[in-house]
């Protein structure tokens, strides 16, 4: 999919993409020569089709995860299907409330949620995970649900 | 009023869905570098033994010093884990990827059975409506993690137990960078071979090599020559019959027939 100014005949490039988290996508496109921005919004069901390929609308914002669909998108996985332990995650420490609020991460995805929320923090020189880390990661990542 | 289409737009695209995708094939591909053979075990009919006969003739291979791995690619009725003994314990997740279970006689696996809860079915989050829309494609996503995500490691063998009927074999074929080799299991009813035939033909037209058919469950209830009669249809060779109670030497023979074929 691609979006194209008619009247500049130029080709409109990706801007930001935001999740509400009421499972839509919008997506803002620009043209570079007259600058209009027009907004991409798809309903839940075509954001789904979207995630569902493995994709993202925009660019990745992180380095693909090992079966970052099957345990981001599968419902009633095994709480100890996965042992994350032996990944390396450096010198980040995870505040308390950041670790209680990561414990509400269903089993099954919370160790490769809590190693993208790491690597931000890792990447960036923050030391400690704290909630307000978690904030912005998210807000910057597009990580929705997590 | 002029408007390019989309082939003639030719401006860098940041979100790079093409390239997203080519890198998801890349990574496939890089995966099954050290994979030395794979073989999709199919039949268009289901209960006619496809995850029995893979489990024990993986087994069988892996007896003789064969590196074996099964991938279950049959996501909502997966049984290659319990079959071959590994369908407890928790999958380890590396930087490159996440190891498969050890099961019977050194066998790798990894199964849909692994990671969801006793007796959940496979569902995905997502909107219930229309989700046949994006459903199939989340479990052809799911394939591909399996088979790319999945730190393999150098195997001489890695058998694809598919389920029933056509889709999923498609959804492989398209992921693999060349067409899979095909063990075809059967029982020897005519309505088996029906079923058999058409998902044959249909992997042939995907340009799927026939390594050959098994015919399961011979001796019993189940009464034909479907196998005979696939082989020759297809000119491809009949690998063994299995009766109802195989013992260790069959699969030991078939595995060894298996080694020769492909």
């Amino acid at each position: 999919m691609k979006f194209l100014c008619v009247d500049c005949d130029r080709q409109m490039t990706f801007e930001e993409r935001r999740l509400p988290g009421d499972g839509t996508l919008a997506a803002a496109f620009r043209c570079p020569q007259c600058g209009r921005v027009v907004a991409m919004l798809t309903n839940p069901m075509e954001t789904q089709l979207v995630a569902s390929l493995g994709v993202q609308i925009g660019g990745r914002t992180i380095p693909a995860q090992p079966l970052e669909m099957v345990r981001g998108m599968v419902a009633g996985g095994k709480e100890d299907a996965f042992d994350d332990g032996k990944r390396e995650t450096g010198n980040v420490t995870w505040s308390a409330d950041a670790q209680e609020r990561l414990a509400r991460v269903p089993g099954f995805v919370r160790g490769m949620v809590k190693k993208i929320y790491t690597d931000y923090a890792k990447e960036r020189g923050i030391a400690e995970v704290t909630t307000a880390v978690m904030d912005a990661a998210r807000a910057e990542l597009g990580l929705e649900g997590m | 009023m002029r408007i390019r289409t989309y082939h003639e737009l030719t401006e860098p695209d940041r979100s790079g869905l093409a390239t997203q995708i080519v890198a998801q094939r890349r990574r496939v591909a890089q995966r099954l570098a050290g994979v030395a053979r794979l073989i999709a075990v199919m039949s268009g009919k289901g209960g006619v033994g496809k995850s029995y006969v893979t489990a024990h003739a993986a087994r069988a291979l892996a007896r003789v010093g064969r590196r074996v791995g099964v991938l279950d690619a049959d996501l909502n009725g997966p049984t290659a884990a319990r079959l071959l003994g590994a369908r407890d314990g928790r999958l380890a997740v590396r930087e490159d990827g996440v190891e498969p279970a050890v099961g019977a006689d050194g066998v790798r696996v990894v199964s849909m059975d692994q990671l969801l809860a006793d007796g959940h079915p496979l569902a995905f989050r997502g909107p219930e409506a229309e989700s046949f829309v994006w459903r199939g494609a989340a479990e052809a996503a799911a394939l591909r993690e399996f088979v790319a995500d999945v730190a393999w490691g150098a195997l001489d063998v890695l058998f694809v137990d598919l389920p029933p009927g056509l889709a999923r074999f498609q959804e492989l074929a398209e992921l693999l960078p060349a067409p899979p080799a095909v063990l075809t299991v059967t029982i020897p009813t005519a309505e088996s071979g029906d079923a058999v035939r058409r998902a044959l033909r249909a992997a042939l037209a995907c340009g799927a090599t026939p390594l050959g058919i098994v015919e399961n469950m011979v001796g019993g209830a189940f009464v034909g020559e479907a196998g005979d009669t696939l082989a020759r249809e297809f000119g491809t060779p009949l690998l063994a019959r299995v009766p109802w109670h195989p013992t260790p030497d069959v699969w030991q023979q078939l595995a060894e027939t298996i080694w020769n074929a492909v």
